[in-house]
């Protein structure tokens, strides 16, 4: 494993009046596909905003020096409003048209997608875009959420193969957040359970045993009942 | 200078203006907003008639204060923004009843851009250019921020800074519209426009180009007829506009 490109300590997120994230502390290493599984509501998304430094926050989040991180947020539905082609859309951040053409050969599309509304795409491509733009800063950190929701079964797949090709590639840390099992079996060297709190972390097929995922997918009483347990074993 | 060309060129610049702006507000779901600020201007545009003044002069400040009075009640209530605009824009035009000259009442509701006067033109002409540049300078992140705030905030972009400069020029296009098209259109002026671009766009630079050119075209014509039949020129103009509409629901792609 890798030097740590991210700490956080005892992270701490209330929002309107309601803890979403509880006392959360972990790190992760450069390089490494890292997993964050919970139920909805379980504060996923909040997590990543906290760490892209958008949501306030009590803790510690320390990104190692110079690192860039493209974010790929979970859907964009008021992008359908706006009549953009890919082009534009690449070029609201600022990527010229070859460059653009250069980062849809390596997401696996054709450069005739240019000239397509972002509307009319279908949702493997319009994922396959979002990747393709949130590399266009050149990250070396990439922050997903839900990799694969509402994605046809035949768009999953291709996803999944330009996912395993980026990690080979470019040496990318990925940190993504997921309500699926199986994403995370197929992507992930580690995963952390987060329900509000953090209830397991580890290699995946290790540690999310069935007892760890009825735990996590329980109901919030049950789940504050084990919460000091988990809370000694991590 | 013939005055017939005066309304002409001042309704062009207004009408392109708003019809540019308007296409920013479509996506953000605001192009209604117009309305509502148009109508509470009606105390400053009564003002305006009464003594005399520029009614875009008049029109300003009470669409600023208006746009302000939302606002606090807004961060003080918690209530839906809508339902506060209506509180203040109905406030706005009973207000306004109470003084309104009533021989002038048509100018006020429906504008009278036929009898403008040079030194008035020239500013609205001014404002439109200055509306034009700023609109085109935020309209990239502006157009990020309409598709998600979170990563437009994620790129460090001062979301509050870019919104407040896009009120400021909703409250200056309003002041203008008023003056072509009177308190109770202003809405149309920026919506339909952008509608009928949408209808026909296919990219981003398409929808901001027929956005502008609807919203001249039919300022002009509007114009031109009113010339021809001494009908009002802002209820035409809104006609023509709805008109072009109607037809790019055919052309449709």
């Amino acid at each position: 494993m890798g030097d740590v490109i991210l700490r956080i300590e005892n992270l701490n997120v209330r929002l309107n009046g309601e803890d979403v994230l509880v006392d959360l502390s972990f790190d992760v290493y450069e390089g490494e596909v890292l997993a964050i599984l919970g139920p909805n509501g379980a504060g996923k998304t909040t997590l990543l905003k906290a760490l892209l430094g958008i949501v306030p926050y009590k803790g510690v989040i320390k990104w190692r020096e110079g690192v860039r991180i493209g974010y790929v947020p979970q859907r964009l539905p008021f992008i359908k409003d706006v009549p953009l082609s890919v082009k534009e859309f690449f070029r609201l951040e600022n990527v010229s048209e070859n460059e653009a053409r250069e980062i849809l050969k390596s997401i696996g599309l054709g450069e005739e997608i240019l000239e397509k509304r972002v509307g009319d795409l279908s949702s493997g491509q319009f994922q396959r875009v979002l990747i393709g733009w949130a590399l266009a800063s050149d990250p070396n950190v990439l922050l997903f959420d839900e990799p694969l929701a509402g994605i046809d079964i035949g768009g999953q797949e291709s996803v999944y193969t330009l996912l395993e090709r980026l990690k080979e590639a470019k040496n990318l840390t990925i940190l993504f957040v997921t309500h699926e099992l199986s994403v995370v079996y197929r992507l992930a060297d580690r995963v952390l359970c987060l329900n509000k709190r953090m209830l397991c972390s580890g290699v995946p097929k290790e540690k999310l045993t069935p007892e760890a995922i009825s735990n996590l997918y329980a109901s919030p009483i049950k789940f504050y009942q084990h919460k000091h347990e988990e809370g000694e074993t991590s | 200078m013939n005055q017939f060309l005066l309304s002409l060129f001042s309704g062009i610049f207004i009408g392109g203006a708003a019809g540019f702006l308007g296409s920013l507000m479509l996506p953000k779901r605001m192009s209604l907003v117009a309305g509502p600020l148009g109508h509470l201007a009606l105390p400053g545009i009564a003002l305006a008639l009464i003594y005399g003044f520029d009614i875009s002069l008049g029109a300003f400040p009470f669409v600023i204060l208006g746009i302000v009075l939302i606002w606090l009640f807004e961060r003080k209530t918690k209530l839906p923004t809508e339902a506060l605009t209506a509180v203040v824009f109905a406030t706005g035009v009973a207000i306004a009843f109470f003084f309104l000259p009533i021989e002038q009442a048509e100018a006020a509701l429906v504008g009278d851009i036929s009898s403008v006067h040079l030194e008035d033109a020239i500013f609205a002409i001014v404002i439109c250019m200055v509306i034009f540049f700023v609109v085109e300078i935020i309209y990239p992140k502006m157009t990020l921020i309409n598709i998600s705030e979170d990563i437009a905030k994620s790129q460090k972009i001062n979301v509050g800074k870019y919104n407040l400069v896009y009120l400021l020029l909703i409250a200056l296009i309003v002041s203008l519209g008023v003056k072509v098209v009177g308190g109770l259109l202003t809405a149309a002026i920026v919506a339909i426009p952008a509608v009928t671009s949408r209808n026909l766009a296919k990219n981003l630079v398409q929808y901001k180009f027929l956005a502008l050119s609807f919203g001249i075209l039919s300022s002009a014509a509007g114009i031109f007829i009113s010339q021809i039949t001494a009908l009002p020129a802002g209820p035409l103009i809104i006609i023509c506009s709805t008109f072009l509409f109607l037809i790019s629901i055919f052309l449709k792609r």
